[in-house]
């Protein structure tokens, strides 16, 4: 047995201790928001975090996160008012849409540890999240615009 | 139930009522696909053939007959839809159409997403749906209040009567319209008078894809589903010769493993034991006659086959004579690699095959030819069978597969597995798993004068057809003027450019990569007048 929190809840999952925590979201929580691409840590589509910070959920064994909080995309916010997701729907920024739960996970990390990053921040932070369609110049400025957005909310 | 705007030669709009009341404009096709049913589609027109429905909850569902792989069509249909309805676009959703004739592509004639056809090909037909809705709504208010249909106008998904303010909302009045006629001949707006296509428009799909509730293929989950991984063989065209599935058996989670043509499929719980099963088979592969290709072996015999004679697409003059005469001769030889298309969402295929049914849910491009190849293998007449389709993560032309080779695995393994059944493809098996973009061989010979100027050129390739073969072949276009060093132009898929040599000595499984066109023929030919350009100057370019 297995016992860690997702998106705040306490959950318990009985299986092989080796078992990526990509799986046992996907599979035994049916929590399909994070993506699989590649099962090598390669691509990114199944990031999430684990106490805050990104990780490629394909390659962490759920025994790994016991006694952990881990935070999908699914819990990113109750009702698409997180600042990425403003910016990603304000932008339009996915177009297949298969990797942007990843992308938008790496952003929050970004965001939380650097409120405002250059062009080049965000190149280095995002630099392990794939998009075959080719949004990056829309990730990009989507990134700079939950900045902003993030900003004002702090200001207000 | 009545009709009717003609449409085609044979089709005709009708409306209906929608399931739980309302407005459904439909598309119907009395040519029957079977025996029977014919009075079947009649029955269930208003939901099988349904184009767009109005719901009395002022609910507009447009059904999109295209799949949705981030090219943006669950948006562009139902603007083309809306710029006629006139509806609030707030209140439009989006449906993936079922598997039926009425959805076929009306160029391609079958129900298909590919060659960035979609919003031209539907230009007319959405717009047409459209208007005869909101005909038969302002029909429907006219005479609710007496008055002359010309007298109002709609805004918004609400009809008005413009001289005394009387409003009907579009679902109020859609279980009143669905009993009407629509007229035979919808007239549709001035491309001038456009207030939605042509405007920037939010995509409708964006909010579902940034808090995961977007669906795709391998989100799908139906209950006491299991999910398989197929072990393929590590060459194509081998077959297993010796299976041992003791160990894979023995891990936890693990129901079954099965042969399938494909290969063996391990089949557990979830994804994870699946893999971890497929990891412990032991199988003997018989490699068979591939068992020595290479690449590298087959660009050489495809650069061999380039010097021999071939097809002739197009020749002007005489340009083998004319290169003997030639002060100076350039050759120049081009390899494209065998390229997979490598979707962000690896494929992926979900079966429930019971005795008299066959569901599918899968992202594909194909609905038409994976329903009939999926029948064939289900042994079920193809009206049995009906495709969910789904999001694609990616398509590329991948999802567009004339042999159906994931759907039809998947209806396999199904069959093996006597439960619904998710078979999953991981990134290595996408991979190796072929129905690439072909390889391809160019080889140019220039010949130019004492000036330096051009006097003659040759283009030979070698490859593969993606067209041979399928449903397509009528479609390969001839070469024109390839061989016209100042208007080189490719306006041909790949196999039919210049003279040609087609290779029978490759095997790998080839397909359709979007693009394809593009690289095979124009980019190499765009890519070639560099170095051209550079030997004979830059009054090669300029001319």
């Amino acid at each position: 047995m297995t016992n860690f929190y997702v998106n705040g809840k306490p959950v318990q999952v009985d299986v092989d201790p080796s078992t990526p925590l990509l799986w046992v979201l996907r599979d035994s929580l049916g929590m399909t928001g994070t993506k699989f691409g590649c099962g090598m840590a390669l691509c990114g589509a199944c990031t999430v975090h684990l106490d805050g910070k990104a990780i490629r959920s394909c390659v962490a064994p759920v025994s790994r996160v016991e006694g952990k909080r881990v935070t999908t995309i699914e819990g990113l916010s109750a009702n698409l008012t997180h600042p990425l997701q403003r910016a990603w729907i304000e932008l339009d920024v996915p177009q297949c849409g298969y990797c942007q739960s990843g992308q938008i996970m790496s952003a929050a990390v970004l965001l939380a540890e650097n409120p405002k990053p250059t062009d080049r921040d965000i190149d280095e932070a995002m630099g392990g999240n794939i998009c075959r369609c080719g949004t990056y110049p829309r990730i990009r400025k989507a990134i700079h615009k939950a900045a902003e957005l993030a900003n004002e909310g702090r200001a207000k | 139930m009545s009709a009717s705007a003609m449409v085609g030669r044979r089709e005709f709009i009708k409306t209906g009522a929608a399931i739980g009341g309302g407005l459904s404009v439909s598309l119907y096709a009395p040519i029957p696909d079977g025996p029977g049913s014919a009075l079947a589609a009649e029955e269930n027109a208003a939901t099988v053939n349904a184009f767009v429905r109005i719901g009395t909850d002022e609910s507009v569902t447009v059904i999109a007959a295209h799949s949705e792989m981030g090219q943006g069509v669950y948006t562009s249909l139902p603007m083309l839809l809306n710029e006629e309805l006139q509806a609030d676009w707030s209140k439009i959703r989006v449906e993936a159409a079922p598997v039926d004739k009425v959805y076929n592509h009306p160029v391609f004639g079958m129900q298909m997403t590919g060659g960035s056809t979609t919003s031209p090909a539907e230009w007319e037909r959405y717009r047409k749906m459209g208007a005869t809705a909101r005909v038969v709504l302002v029909e429907a208010a006219a005479t609710k209040w007496g008055v002359e249909a010309s007298s109002c106008k709609v805004e918004k998904g609400v009809v008005i009567h413009t001289a005394t303010g009387k409003r009907a909302s579009y679902g109020s009045l859609a279980s009143a319209a669905a009993k009407l006629t629509p007229p035979a001949d919808v007239p549709l707006k001035n491309p001038k008078d456009f207030t939605l296509v042509g405007t920037p428009t939010r995509r409708l799909d964006t909010p579902s894809k940034t808090n995961g509730t977007a669906q795709f293929g391998l989100d799908v989950i139906l209950p006491g589903m299991l999910t398989a991984v197929v072990a393929r063989p590590p060459v194509f065209g081998a077959k297993v010769a010796k299976l041992d599935a003791t160990a894979a058996l023995k891990v936890p989670g693990v129901k079954a493993v099965e042969q399938v043509p494909s290969g063996v499929a391990v089949i557990a719980t979830h994804f994870w034991p699946a893999k971890l099963g497929r990891e412990k088979l032991v199988i003997d592969w018989d490699l068979g006659p591939n068992a020595g290709l290479s690449t590298e072996k087959m660009l050489r015999d495809f650069a061999e086959t380039a010097m021999k004679p071939g097809a002739i697409a197009k020749k002007t003059g005489d340009p083998e004579a004319t290169l003997k005469t030639a002060a100076k001769t350039v050759t120049a030889e081009y390899d494209v690699p065998y390229l997979a298309h490598a979707m962000m969402e690896p494929l992926n295929c979900v079966v429930d095959l019971r005795a008299d049914s066959c569901e599918i849910w899968t992202g594909t491009q194909f609905e038409t030819v994976d329903r009939a190849s999926a029948a064939q293998v289900a042994g079920l007449p193809p009206e049995k069978v009906q495709i969910h389709t789904m999001l694609l993560g990616g398509g590329f032309g991948r999802r567009a597969n004339p042999n159906s080779d994931f759907v039809v695995e998947a209806v396999h393994v199904a069959k093996a597995a006597k439960a619904p059944v998710k078979v999953v493809w991981t990134r290595e098996d996408d991979m190796r798993g072929g129905w690439y973009r072909p390889m391809w061989h160019d080889r140019f010979v220039a010949g130019l004068d004492a000036n330096g100027d051009p006097i003659a050129w040759t283009h030979t390739i070698v490859g593969q057809s993606i067209m041979q073969g399928t449903l397509f072949e009528g479609f390969a276009i001839k070469a024109e003027c390839l061989t016209d060093f100042a208007r080189c132009r490719a306006s041909t898929i790949g196999d039919d450019v210049g003279r040609h040599g087609r290779a029978q000595l490759a095997v790998a499984l080839v397909n359709i990569l979007n693009g394809t066109l593009a690289l095979i023929a124009t980019g190499k030919i765009e890519v070639d007048v560099g170095p051209l350009a550079t030997l004979f100057g830059q009054k090669a370019l300029e001319q």
